[in-house]
């Protein structure tokens, strides 16, 4: 690990002033912000990540969970994945984002890792995470060896030419599904950004991963009023039953009304570059029957855009099924 | 081979002993060389008074770290695991490293009551939190109830997962958990046993619930 200075900033003002002087605050950043630490020090072991500065921000006061006047939830950035998992509130009005956590990583990470960390987690492509090889998203222009080989775990939806890497999170799909908004300071205000804004494709420029400039401190996030009466459900296919990412998951939320689909919110994980909300699915499903004709019908809208790899084609049905299952499963609750 | 065989193996010491003696014999010349604080960590006294009888560390932070309920005072370099301080700065071995990048368990243990992974942890970041590791929990002569229940379902072999597997489910005893044996393998599939011994070690968690 390379050495660094080591700040605790008192206030949201002096983190945002030292984050300010990074030259980015995409891949290869020179001042970190550190939440649990569960995805930046890993990175910071394997020299992927080489910050100068790294500003602890677990003092600041980003730790609560409070109901808004509109009805909504506001989650602090450096919340715990457990303790929003385990959130009475979220358990009981936001089912699907307590269902995503508490599948993702293990009991410990979660203690641990942070509501901001989980929206810039990084992903797990074996290539970003080895130096010896070439990676467009680590070292721009060095390469993309996934898309000729090792791409079994990797995006089919989303992908360039340039890079395949699957974006990891659970908590971010369901978070696509509950339209959540990212709240932000920087040098120049505050300003929310839509989930689905706040990611980007590779497309040439794979290093640059979220919309952030430097300077940009999460503060928390936001999730609108509960959508009474809605059906959620998350469900995850892996290799092994616990603690490992997606192949292929999906977030559900769905209004139903005498059998007829009246909303219908659609977010697949393990098979995009980013978390990837589907509107042609919503399309597909809202005011339609709930039948496994329309589930099915808005699996193959889901999937239209893909594109295979050499290894990891499966993933095409699979993503399928998953989500097909999931709105079955999720309309009989 | 008999053992008054003047060919034979002199008698081994055991296990423990032998590492023990070799183990200190390397760690007196490299700790002393690089972590100051080695010296006085056992004896609950200021750390950091070692530091000024040998060469400090560039760059190195003071800090008070509360573990197992005694302040350790020291200076360690920012880069310094919570793992790594509790084994080399503190000389507290029970914790172990695995992996080293939280994809194995091992080296879990509870800060402010809650378990978590020391080795994606810096020890920086612990100023003021309470740190338990294995070597609180109990001991040979009195054990913790989980400590026993390891003892009496047989729940390792090799023993190296161990201290992580018990830290894992103390913790656990205080999470929302469902009671069957589904819902404690889900709550400890963080801690890997490359000897497989998870049945036991399910059975001597659930022994310890249904006690509770």
């Amino acid at each position: 690990m390379h050495t660094f200075e080591f700040i605790r900033p008192t206030d949201s003002a002096a983190a945002i002033a030292a984050a300010a002087q990074s030259k980015t605050a995409q891949q290869g950043a020179d001042v970190r912000f550190m939440g649990g630490g569960t995805t930046l020090i890993d990175l910071m072991k394997l020299d992927v990540e080489t910050p100068a500065r790294v500003l602890d921000i677990n003092r600041l006061p980003f730790d609560k969970i409070e109901l808004m006047p509109d009805g909504g939830l506001k989650i602090g950035a450096t919340v715990r994945n457990s303790d929003l998992a385990y959130d009475p509130r979220v358990r009981r009005d936001y089912s699907v984002l307590s269902q995503a956590i508490l599948q993702g990583a293990s009991a410990q990470v979660r203690n641990m890792a942070t509501v901001a960390g989980n929206l810039l987690q990084r992903t797990r492509c074996m290539y970003f995470r080895d130096t010896a090889m070439p990676c467009n998203k680590r070292e721009p222009g060095s390469g993309c060896p996934a898309i000729a080989d090792g791409n079994r775990t990797l995006a089919i939806l989303g992908t360039s030419e340039h890079c395949i890497a699957t974006n990891p999170s659970d908590m971010c799909v369901a978070m696509a599904a509950l339209e959540a908004k990212i709240h932000v300071q920087g040098p120049k205000g505050a300003r929310a950004i839509a989930l689905g804004d706040f990611h980007l494709l590779p497309g040439n420029t794979p290093h640059r991963e979220t919309v952030l400039e430097p300077g940009d401190l999460i503060t928390h996030v936001t999730l609108p009023p509960p959508i009474a009466g809605s059906k959620q459900l998350y469900l995850k296919l892996r290799d092994r039953a616990s603690y490992e990412f997606a192949l292929a998951s999906a977030a559900v939320v769905l209004t139903i009304t005498s059998g007829m689909i009246t909303r219908a919110r659609i977010a697949l994980g393990g098979v995009g570059t980013k978390p990837w909300r589907s509107p042609e699915a919503e399309a597909a499903l809202t005011q339609k029957a709930a039948s496994d004709t329309t589930f099915r019908h808005a699996a193959e809208a889901a999937l239209r855009g893909a594109k295979p790899q050499s290894e990891n084609g499966f993933k095409i049905e699979l993503a399928k099924r998953c989500l097909t299952h999931a709105l079955r499963t999720a309309a009989a609750s | 081979m008999s053992d008054d065989d003047p060919q034979s193996c002199p008698p081994d010491p055991t296990r423990r002993k032998f590492l023990l003696t070799t183990g200190s014999s390397v760690a007196a010349s490299l700790v002393t060389a690089y972590v100051p604080a080695l010296a006085n960590s056992s004896a609950g006294e200021d750390d950091s008074a070692a530091a000024g009888a040998t060469p400090t560390i560039e760059g190195a932070i003071p800090i008070i770290l509360r573990i197992n309920g005694k302040d350790h005072q020291l200076r360690i370099d920012p880069r310094t695991t919570l793992l790594d301080c509790i084994r080399e700065t503190v000389a507290l071995t029970g914790t172990k490293k695995g992996c080293d990048h939280g994809q194995c368990g091992a080296c879990t243990v509870h800060v402010n009551g809650r378990r978590v992974l020391s080795c994606l942890n810096l020890a920086l970041m612990n100023d003021g939190n309470e740190i338990t590791t294995i070597e609180g929990l109990g001991t040979p002569e009195a054990m913790h109830p989980m400590q026993a229940a390891f003892v009496a379902c047989d729940g390792y072999q090799c023993g190296y997962c161990t201290s992580g597997q018990i830290m894992s489910a103390v913790a656990l005893l205080k999470e929302p958990c469902g009671p069957d044996d589904a819902a404690v393998k889900e709550l400890m599939s963080g801690n890997i046993c490359r000897c497989g011994a998870y049945a036991n070690i399910v059975e001597a968690i659930q022994q310890v619930r249904k006690r509770a």
